[in-house]
């Protein structure tokens, strides 16, 4: 999308087109929002279902077992035919408490524009080596699973020949069979918890049938390799994860792959102002979605991890659906304020603006100055730029005194289809 | 064979200072390194800091050339671009008892002629440190200290000496020296023999083996000492001061610092080891580090570490050429006298950093003495560029960039928000950015939450991309260390 078509404003602007936020976006357009926009840092919508190009997913939303790329597209599809609008290959840069969004982009360039409501969708990423801390050296071949899953399945090179995968996480196991069927040599998967922390039927589809061992209760001691990696030391741990001593096995391999958690992402809710919550690592939600901070919702795993990717896309639509009610509700607000503007005559009018739903309560009262003396009777008339809606005759007028005018509660009709009022004084 | 007028081993901090500073004069140079890139020894992992001077031994080689290299810093940052802060640091005593030694170190930073010492209450230590163990009873204020990026410096140094004339080979080993009597001649490496009339040592961690190949100082040893750090997540902590604890005989002791990118840093902690080329981090130092870092700032959490690194000091065994002090770990600037064409050069540890302007300055001088008519070039430029950084630029600068070329709005790196454009400009600059690392270390691409686990598909590509090869050849740090095996669906 170029930089000419990007409007300034838009009703719901979500970040990110993983499941979450596709889910969102969707959503919003479904519920009345005008203008939705997604944006994406990769060229391709879908986030990191791009590279799960495994199956598992779509069995509760479409009760179909789908890869992740087709998971995805059925989302693309449904979106773009809503008229769902994409910025693609941009990254946010930051998100203003009262919704300014800047971005800058290859192709869009840099970019700044306004939205109604926010859905915060920027998923999650992996846990690294160093939140762990694995002793040992800094060669070339450590990656997290996300990482060796993108080289693998998306620009199709393999990241290693023998691999020792750390972390009995879903990613881990998933790429465990991968690896194997491009292959590579899976000498083992070491979990550090006394039980697997992915699920079940990947343990059986992705390691069982593979024959790759899994190793409850240890974890990897060093790294050790100058330029590349040449093994891992693995151990056995205690109830309290230290190494048990005499337990360490020197296992030879090229690349360890990191499978040890994911922690979502909030970079841009910080920014924003969003409260997060040390437990989750994600924003503070309401049920509707919606964070600390109005009119900025989040959806997915940005918000906590979870198991499956249909559940991010149902975190989406709930986002999404709320995200549409806010801005609508919010432009309904903004159109309520109809502006009172000075006509012939006139200096200036308190108030500024009316809500027009005000006259259903009671006659408004406003008051103006005018800018010349007119020393005979005047109409001080209010018209909605055409018709005239009310006049009051005046004996005549003078900048010194304030002129009074009510607005009728009868006027209320008019001054609701009104965008305007156009208040002016005149010779009767 | 090829005839140099200087060649320089060793492309650390060192090595490429003296390249740019002898890059005045009508040299013909050749600085080489066995690495891939520039600073991959000791300059690759410190502490970063420029040191005020009241640390070293007065009368040392040490304190001189301490005291001196502070004092070049404004200049040299600002003629080379190197990233800079004239912070100030301090000396934080915990506790009465802590007290008398801040005392001490006042006196000597006196005596080696450092400006700007003041002592401070705890009160007002905590007012400007609010992150600072409460029990905090004093400390040294030293408002020359700063903090630099090491290897900015050694790359905008080499860029420099490039830009005026100077060649650099990487992956080039030095082997052995040519003599003729006791004459230096040249040199051999694994990439051939080269002539030169001088040669420079500024082998870090190896100097002690090159110098013994000329026959100079046998009884010299490096003995590497490790130090492991750990680096702290930017949004999580900030700590505005570099604060060092009490120091210790042997170390200046475990710090609390902030990086000029903005990250805290602890550490280092200090080993003897064997091998020249051990920086791993181990289980036992990582947990001296922690506990000695928590001594000066206990708020400390684990869970915002987002890297762990170890580096290797060259540290020496020369006693100070200064007869009226006994200190044994002084650094060696010298031509020897029994051996001729040979500026020896050791025992460069910390401050080196800080130092080396003062240290390539002082090797100039020994050049004069021994007689080398060194004559200035009059088109030297002494300014080595800035290139854009897309992360420090104000909105509108950032516009107008991407609007010139549209590479710097394509986010590579998103949490250090690095873009293409700026690694490409890295991987085509007047030292090259080949490698990773290379480009990590120029970039600060890679350093930040997630440690390069979203950029690095992106960068080998795009190196792939500008360097004309396939991606299986790109490293993380040069030979060795490539990244990918094989294509998938190929045979292993």
């Amino acid at each position: 999308m170029s930089l000419d078509r990007v409007k300034p404003i838009y009703d719901v602007v979500v970040i990110g087109s993983g499941p979450g936020g596709l889910g969102a976006a969707i959503a919003a357009k479904k519920n009345g929002a005008d203008d939705v926009l997604i944006i994406e840092r990769d060229n391709e919508l879908g986030g990191i279902l791009v590279q799960c190009i495994h199956n598992g997913f779509g069995v509760e939303i479409f009760k179909e077992d789908l890869p992740g790329p087709l998971y995805a597209h059925r989302f693309i599809q449904e979106a773009n035919s809503l008229g769902v609008e994409v910025l693609s290959d941009t990254m946010v840069l930051d998100i203003t408490p009262l919704r300014k969004i800047t971005a800058v982009g290859k192709r869009a360039g840099f970019v700044e524009l306004e939205a109604r409501a926010i859905v915060l969708a920027m998923g999650c990423r992996e846990r690294t080596r160093a939140q762990i801390r694995i002793p040992g050296t800094r060669p070339a071949g450590i990656y997290t699973a996300g990482t060796a899953q993108r080289f693998v399945n998306v620009e199709g090179y393999m990241p290693g020949n023998r691999f020792v995968i750390l972390g009995s996480g879903d990613i881990g196991m998933i790429m465990a069979r991968r690896l194997t069927l491009e292959g590579a040599k899976v000498e083992r998967v070491l979990e550090i918890m006394p039980f697997l922390t992915g699920l079940t039927r990947n343990y059986v589809q992705c390691l069982l049938d593979y024959n790759i061992p899994l190793e409850l209760r240890h974890t990897v001691s060093r790294i050790l390799g100058n330029y590349r990696v040449e093994a891992v030391e693995a151990v056995e741990v205690d109830e309290n994860w230290n190494p048990i001593p005499g337990t360490e096995e020197i296992i030879p391999c090229d690349t360890l792959l990191l499978s040890v958690g994911l922690i979502p992402e909030n970079e841009l809710s910080r920014k924003a102002g969003v409260i997060l919550d040390p437990n989750t690592g994600g924003p503070v939600v309401d049920e509707s979605m919606q964070t600390s901070v109005s009119g900025i919702f989040a959806a997915g795993n940005v918000v906590h991890v979870y198991d499956l990717v249909d559940w991010v896309t149902e975190a989406g639509f709930i986002a999404g659906k709320s995200a549409a009610k806010y801005a609508v509700e919010m432009k309904k607000g903004i159109s309520r304020q109809v502006k009172l503007v000075a006509g012939a005559n006139v200096r200036y009018i308190v108030p500024q603006y009316l809500d027009s739903e005000s006259l259903a309560e009671s006659d408004q009262r406003i008051q103006l100055r005018v800018v010349r003396p007119i020393e005979e009777k005047v109409w001080v008339e209010v018209t909605d730029g055409e018709h005239l809606i009310t006049r009051k005759l005046e004996r005549y007028v003078r900048p010194g005194e304030i002129v009074t005018i009510k607005i009728p509660k009868k006027a209320y009709d008019e001054v609701q289809k009104a965008d305007k009022l156009v208040v002016r004084v005149t010779r009767s | 064979m090829k005839k140099y007028d200087v060649i320089i081993i060793g492309a650390g901090i060192i090595g490429c200072m003296i390249a740019r500073f002898l890059s005045r004069y009508k040299l013909d140079i050749l600085l080489i390194e066995k690495e891939a890139d520039v600073c991959m020894g000791a300059t690759a992992a410190n502490t970063a800091i420029i040191h005020a001077g009241y640390d070293p031994v007065p009368g040392s080689l040490k304190a001189e050339m301490n005291v001196k290299g502070n004092k070049m810093w404004d200049t040299l940052a600002g003629e080379l671009n190197i990233p800079f802060e004239r912070r100030g640091d301090y000396v934080v005593a915990i506790g009465e008892e802590e007290l008398p030694k801040l005392e001490e170190l006042m006196k000597q930073g006196i005596q080696n002629g450092v400006p700007g010492l003041v002592l401070l209450s705890g009160d007002e230590v905590r007012r400007r440190e609010p992150n600072i163990n409460p029990k905090v009873s004093g400390a040294l204020w030293a408002s020359t200290g700063g903090i630099a990026d090491p290897f900015a410096a050694a790359v905008a140094a080499a860029e420099n000496a490039v830009m005026n004339g100077v060649t650099i080979m990487f992956e080039t080993v030095f082997q052995d020296f040519i003599m003729d009597g006791n004459k230096i001649v040249g040199i051999k490496t694994n990439r051939g023999d080269f002539a030169s009339r001088w040669v420079i040592n500024a082998a870090g961690l190896y100097s002690d083996e090159v110098m013994h190949k000329a026959g100079v100082r046998p009884e010299f040893r490096i003995t590497p000492r490790k130090g492991e750090y750990y680096v702290f997540d930017r949004a999580e902590i900030t700590i505005n001061n570099v604060l060092f604890p009490v120091p210790t005989p042997v170390t200046k002791g475990i710090l609390v610092t902030t990086t000029i990118h903005g990250n805290t840093i602890i550490g280092p902690n200090a080993k003897d080891i064997q091998d020249k080329e051990d920086r791993s981090v181990t289980r036992e130092g990582l947990e001296e580090v922690w506990n000695g870092a928590l001594k000066l700032v206990p708020k400390l959490e684990l869970k915002h570490v987002i890297a762990v690194f170890a580096g290797l000091r060259a540290g020496g065994n020369a006693p100070s050429p200064n007869p009226n002090i006994k200190y044994n770990h002084d650094y060696v600037i010298e031509i020897p006298s029994d051996v001729k064409g040979f500026v020896n050069l050791g025992g460069i540890e910390s401050p080196g950093l800080v130092s080396s302007p003062a240290i390539a300055t002082r090797v100039i001088e020994l050049l004069k003495d021994a007689g080398e008519k060194l004559e200035e070039k009059k088109d030297w430029d002494p300014i080595r560029p800035a290139r854009p950084r897309f992360r420090d630029l104000s909105k509108e600068e950032q516009r107008i960039l991407v609007q010139n070329d549209p590479r710097y709005g394509r986010i590579v790196c998103r949490c250090e928000s690095v873009t293409e454009g700026e690694i490409v400009a890295e991987i085509h600059a007047p030292v090259p950015a080949k490698t990773y690392d290379a480009i990590k270390r120029r970039t600060w691409l890679g350093t930040g939450r997630c440690q390069g686990g979203f950029d690095t598909p992106r960068v080998v590509e795009i190196l792939a991309r500008e360097l004309g090869v396939p991606p299986t050849q790109i490293t993380k740090k040069g030979p060795g260390s490539e990244f990918l095996k094989r294509r998938t669906k190929d045979v292993a």
